[in-house]
């Protein structure tokens, strides 16, 4: 799993940081930081469920087939 | 793209004695594209009822928040709202990039871990209000309104807190706010009243923190300079009022809902459940389209209001499972209840500490709390924009735990 954020378009709700905090921080402006790019397996559920609550859909998932 | 005629329906206004959501919006949800209503002003809207198509409205470009926009469906003017005026700063009627400079400046005071650093400042606000309420109650038979003594002042006090509202003026700041929301206790004219004494109050407060910087919100957002001093009291004024009956709406709300199934007390999955379930702001996310908008495959035209009613979507059962009961243990979370797309409720993370310490705190303290009249007969709120209760009469009978220390 591979994840990027866009932070431009960030509103800083910080739903990304209640549902996955080991992935997703937010830095000192309020805006979506990314903690690990690449997160562990038993993170995915969790960041899927942060892309999906995103209110400005800055989150994306991509799932690399191997 | 559909060319049928929509059905038109009422104006989705609650109703004494009806459930809340409305069964019609069940109705709503099943038929196909999108219904129209007639506003009290006699202007067309659509409304939106699922969820997958309120989310959708409010994360679309081609639709707008502004309320100056030709078409908005504007309803606080027959529902007992006072007319804002306009005011620089009132960034919710903003369209981005406008105003995205606003959320941007903000943002920082509502991070997850701001919120975190502000529990222990509400802890005690919650539990002085608690102290307050029970000194009170003992005059009336160990009986208060868990509404006027409770819920309504907690989320007064955070924010004066959060503000920097100095300890002696808030007194005069929560009274003002309460007549400002009071739909049932006061006139236009009171509220148009304490609408301006609160912006001359708030415009007082800025012109001392420019003078006199203190730890607080307004000394930080002028240190930064994002925004210029005469945005800061409308924005100061926004966050005043979407932050204040709302939250008490979901305390009072929260509280009822706990009394009648109290095997969720002391579970801190029922905030997330309570924000759904009630729904409080059903009717605050209004929108307008700016561009021809398909919607839900109907053709929505430039300058047509569209209305995304949060409590259809919330109840949508394509996307909760048995939407219709009070479930904290549900996995869903992706609830609308506050908005959604940019101007996503600012507070919200503020909103979900509060509610969860105001039980935690409540039902520690007052473990045999209980409501003083029958559920049937608790005042709803059926004539204004938000839902929740007026009153909620609560009684208890023991001697409350962790007061503080009496002196002997």
């Amino acid at each position: 799993m591979q994840i990027t954020v866009d932070s431009d378009r960030c509103v800083g709700a910080g739903q990304c940081v209640l549902a996955a905090p080991a992935v997703f921080d937010q830095d000192e402006d309020g805006v979506v930081s990314l903690l690990t790019e690449h997160p562990a397996a038993d993170q995915h559920t969790a960041v899927r469920l942060a892309s999906s609550l995103c209110p400005s859909r800055s989150i994306t998932v991509t799932v690399q087939q191997d | 793209m559909k060319s049928a005629e929509p059905s038109v329906v009422d104006f989705p206004l609650r109703r004494p004695g009806e459930a809340f959501p409305p069964p019609r919006y069940q109705d709503y949800r099943t038929r196909e594209g999108l219904v129209v209503c007639h506003l009290p002003n006699g202007n067309r809207a659509w409304l939106v009822t699922r969820h997958e198509d309120v989310r959708a409205v409010l994360t679309n470009k081609k639709i707008s928040s502004n309320p100056d926009y030709p078409g908005f469906p504007n309803i606080s003017d027959t529902m007992g709202v006072p007319r804002q005026e306009q005011i620089p700063g009132w960034f919710v009627g903003l369209d981005s990039p406008e105003h995205d400079r606003f959320r941007k400046a903000l943002i920082p005071e509502f991070t997850v871990r701001r919120v975190r650093e502000l529990r222990p400042a509400i802890e005690r606000t919650v539990d002085a209000q608690i102290d307050a309420m029970l000194a009170a109650g003992k005059t009336a038979g160990n009986t208060a309104d868990l509404v006027a003594d409770f819920a309504l002042p907690v989320p007064s006090l955070v924010i004066s807190t959060l503000l920097g509202v100095p300890p002696v003026d808030r007194d005069f700041f929560e009274s003002r706010t309460r007549t400002l929301i009071a739909i049932r206790a006061s006139t236009d004219q009171q509220r148009n009243e304490a609408t301006k004494e609160l912006l001359r109050y708030i415009n007082r407060l800025v012109e001392i923190k420019v003078k006199w910087p203190g730890d607080d919100l307004i000394s930080r957002l002028l240190a930064t300079g994002t925004l210029a001093a005469q945005e800061l009291p409308g924005v100061l004024m926004l966050l005043l009022i979407a932050g204040h009956e709302t939250t008490a709406n979901n305390i009072g709300l929260g509280v009822m809902t706990l009394l009648q199934n109290p095997q969720w007390i002391g579970d801190d999955r029922v905030v997330e459940e309570t924000l759904r379930f009630h729904s409080v702001a059903d009717l605050v996310s209004l929108r307008v389209a700016v561009e021809d908008v398909e919607i839900s495959g109907q053709l929505v035209k430039a300058g047509e209001g569209i209305i995304p009613l949060v409590a259809a979507a919330n109840h949508d059962a394509d996307a909760f499972a048995c939407p219709y009961q009070f479930d904290p243990a549900r996995t869903e979370r992706q609830h609308v209840a506050f908005g959604y797309g940019v101007h996503q409720c600012l507070g919200q993370n503020l909103v979900r500490v509060e509610m969860e310490i105001a039980y935690r705190r409540l039902f520690e303290r007052i473990p045999d709390l209980e409501l003083a009249v029958p559920v049937e007969e608790l005042p709803f709120k059926y004539d204004g924009v938000l839902c929740g209760l007026h009153e909620l009469p609560v009684r208890w009978s023991q001697r409350p735990s962790g007061a503080q220390q009496e002196e002997h």
